[in-house]
């Protein structure tokens, strides 16, 4: 799926295809964007088993997603734990339609890895809120219309002084530029907050006590990059590459037994995690809480997809490394493109350094370095 | 671990139990400083055998319980977290997969009911060299009167000593390097021209040469189809592969948890060795190859129990199982330090089984190879 026909709804999408649209509000309509929410919210109010047979009849029809919504995926399960009853009637409900595309105020150009030494200053000023600072690495900031963001509410705490808030990005003084990325793309955004003033009521939980619901909506992320596997299936197959450019021998195989070599041990592993994330699935369904097989997803994901798109650049030669213009297919200029695209993998959602700390520590059981 | 049924789960919690209790790593070191050239004690084995472990894949009408291969596969993982030796691999699911797929009724019933009641020992006898090469058989099985008379040897065979029943690869046709022209032949270890020879491996458990000088046999020893063996080949060594990357799966996990344990109890500088982070993310990485590993050997057992195609899935398993035992084994000696490197430490045999069982029955090489081919390139 292009780009540019992903169906992230909201206020600024502009529909190339109304079939796409139609399907957006019927799904809705039933609230199968967000099957197993509860029915007053607007949710498919389906149970586990149900989710699983409309999961296996929309695959059976081979329907493309009604709804790519970070709303769905990450801000919905935190409110349905968090927030208060008003503030569930208000959000979710146009989380399920796709009317309100959201994006995530975590990452500052001070707090990377470390996220809790986040700074945007969010002050108590009687009747709103007044925000001032700077977000980083926010996913499609210029196409969204709210923000869910962590903001700094108590400056002489660290975990304990962050509060989550949600706000329009309409609101004056918000403003977001696109960054170019060595792929060329433009993903993420800078996010200035120059005295944005929030409502109150658009506090979600307690008032310093954000750090908790920002560390349960992490889980949701990695968990949901973890299910599309950073989408690393599209594209020309390495495979399919490597026979046409490095050439096969007369039984077939690709001719450069070294290459093959690597390309088998990647395409086992990936078989491998596949087969990894839908044990994970089947066993987090189970309902003994989420598999262990849970925490490693994500890292392992990040690594299966910079590998595949490796491989492709180099069974592509030369050809895989055309930037623009004429002389190579759309399929070749998109190779190296995702080649580049993919070393941030290992940054975005928790870096997989801090996800092997987490693994560590949160699974394993080791102790913090005294 | 896969969603399991309550059978399952029992059966698994048996193995544990018993491994645990009645078949520590100390077994093992037993085994090894008896010299008893067994590769396995015989106790044991009919313990396993009166609790019904050596008939979990044997279909009920042959006295077995039919419980599958992934009930099976739990108790490889159980036993094989502790380095319990024991004849399961080659007479339960490997000789017992061969009969199943291709034995006439009368070869089921005169071999299934005594492998299910753990009375025999069977396993299969195939490759000739240093490495699993089931194409390049050359042993040859050639008419004699209304029989066949078989000429070769074979090389690393699983429990050959103790082994009642071989079941052999031979080639009746064609030339080595061929899957077509091989046939599979029940020969009782007793025949005469049949001569054993012990293999003492690092593991203490060792294998077998097999000599075999003008054995006869009659042709309703024949396994399966004249010429056809490849068709029953295949499947029975996807089993053998699953079955013992299910065994490797259980040694990395103990070797995991062994070493885990002395991350969290080890102290230098003044702090459990296992708070810094060099170490933390290598057992998250370990452990990462555990769990993706875990996935492939209970894909591909699950698959044998569906019907499914299981070739892929079977050298999956048995590779990323190469791969993590080596791994697991190397990381075991690592972390422990000095104390690792002694005899008296259980980490080298935990070693020295990891570098057996990656050969057994292709390397991560092989399998690399297979899978490849597999998906057509």
């Amino acid at each position: 799926m292009a780009e540019d026909e992903a169906p992230w709804g909201g206020r600024k999408m502009v529909w190339q295809n109304p079939d796409a649209k139609l399907w957006l509000e019927r799904m809705a309509e039933r609230g199968w964007t967000a099957p197993m929410w509860p029915r007053e919210y607007g949710g498919g109010g389906l149970s586990k088993t149900q989710n699983k047979v409309l999961e296996q009849e929309l695959r059976r029809l081979k329907a493309r997603p009604a709804l790519m919504s970070f709303g769905v995926w990450m801000l919905g399960p935190v409110l349905l734990e968090y927030a208060t009853e008003e503030q569930k009637q208000r959000f979710l409900p146009q989380i399920v339609r796709g009317e309100i595309r959201w994006c995530q105020g975590y990452s500052e150009p001070g707090a990377g890895s470390d996220l809790a030494s986040l700074q945007t200053k969010c002050e108590d000023k009687g009747d709103h809120y007044l925000i001032n600072g700077q977000k980083v690495w926010t996913s499609y900031a210029d196409q969204a219309d709210w923000i869910f963001c962590l903001v700094r509410t108590d400056t002489t705490k660290k975990h304990e002084g962050i509060s989550f808030v949600l706000f329009d990005m309409t609101s004056p003084g918000v403003e977001a530029r696109p960054i170019k990325l060595i792929s060329g793309s433009s993903p993420f955004c800078e996010t200035f907050f120059d005295n944005v003033k929030v409502p109150k009521e658009q506090l979600v939980g307690k008032l310093n006590g954000g750090w908790d619901i920002a560390k349960r909506l992490l889980q949701y992320e990695r968990q949901n990059i973890s299910a599309s596997g950073f989408g690393g299936g599209g594209g020309l197959s390495p495979v399919e590459a490597a026979k046409a450019e490095l050439g096969v021998d007369a039984e077939g195989r690709i001719a450069d037994g070294d290459f093959r070599a690597r390309l088998a041990a990647h395409s086992m592993d990936a078989h491998a995690f596949m087969l990894t994330v839908r044990r994970a699935e089947a066993e987090s369904k189970q309902g003994s809480g989420p598999s262990a097989a849970v925490s490693i997803i994500k890292y392992a994901a990040a690594k299966m997809n910079q590998e595949r798109t490796e491989l492709l650049v180099e069974a592509l030669g030369l050809q895989g490394l055309g930037w623009e213009g004429e002389g190579f297919s759309a399929e070749a200029l998109a190779a190296p493109r995702a080649m580049l695209r993919a070393k941030g993998n290992s940054i975005e959602g928790g870096t997989s350094e801090v996800n092997l700390n987490v693994v560590a520590k949160r699974v394993l059981g080791l102790l913090d370095h005294q | 671990m896969a969603v399991l049924t309550e059978e399952q789960t029992m059966l698994r919690d048996a193995a544990k139990g018993w491994a645990s209790e009645s078949a520590p790593v100390g077994a093992l070191r037993k085994l090894r400083d008896g010299k008893t050239g067994y590769s396995f004690d015989p106790a044991a084995w009919a313990e396993m055998g009166q609790m019904g472990w050596a008939g979990v894949i044997v279909p009920e009408a042959y006295d077995g319980s039919a419980f599958g291969h992934l009930g099976l596969g739990l108790i490889l993982e159980e036993t094989g977290r502790t380095l319990a030796a024991s004849p399961l691999l080659s007479t339960a699911m490997i000789a017992a997969s061969a009969l199943q797929l291709a034995g006439s009724d009368e070869q089921k019933q005169a071999w299934l009911p005594r492998i299910a009641s753990g009375e025999i020992v069977a396993t299969l006898a195939i490759d000739e060299g240093s490495h699993h090469a089931p194409a390049r058989t050359a042993l040859t099985a050639t008419r004699s009167g209304s029989g066949y008379a078989l000429n070769g040897t074979k090389s690393f065979v699983l429990d050959g000593e103790a082994a009642d029943l071989l079941i052999v690869v031979a080639r009746t046709g064609g030339v080595a390097g061929q899957t077509d022209g091989l046939t599979l032949f029940l020969v009782p270890s007793d025949a005469p021209g049949v001569e054993r020879r012990h293999l003492a491996l690092i593991d203490s458990r060792g294998a077998t040469q097999i000599a075999f000088d003008a054995v006869e046999v009659a042709a309703d020893a024949v396994l399966g189809e004249v010429d056809k063996g490849w068709a029953v080949l295949e499947p029975t060594l996807d089993r053998a592969y699953a079955g013992l990357a299910a065994e490797m799966l259980g040694s990395a996990s103990a070797a995991f948890d062994i070493t885990l344990d002395y991350l969290k109890t080890r102290t230098q500088f003044g702090q459990v060795i296992g708070s810094f982070q060099a170490l933390q993310h290598r057992a998250a990485k370990w452990f990462t190859d555990l769990e993706t590993t875990r996935s492939c050997v209970e894909a591909a057992l699950e698959a044998f129990d569906a019907g499914a195609d299981t070739r892929a899935l079977a050298s999956l398993a048995k590779a990323k199982a190469c791969e993590l035992v080596h791994l697991a084994s190397n990381e075991m000696v690592q972390m422990h330090g000095g104390i690792g490197m002694t005899d008296a430490h259980d980490a080298g045999l935990y070693m020295k089984r990891a570098r057996v069982t990656e050969a057994l029955f292709g390397g991560a090489s092989f399998h690399r190879d297979r899978y490849a081919r597999l998906m057509g390139f």
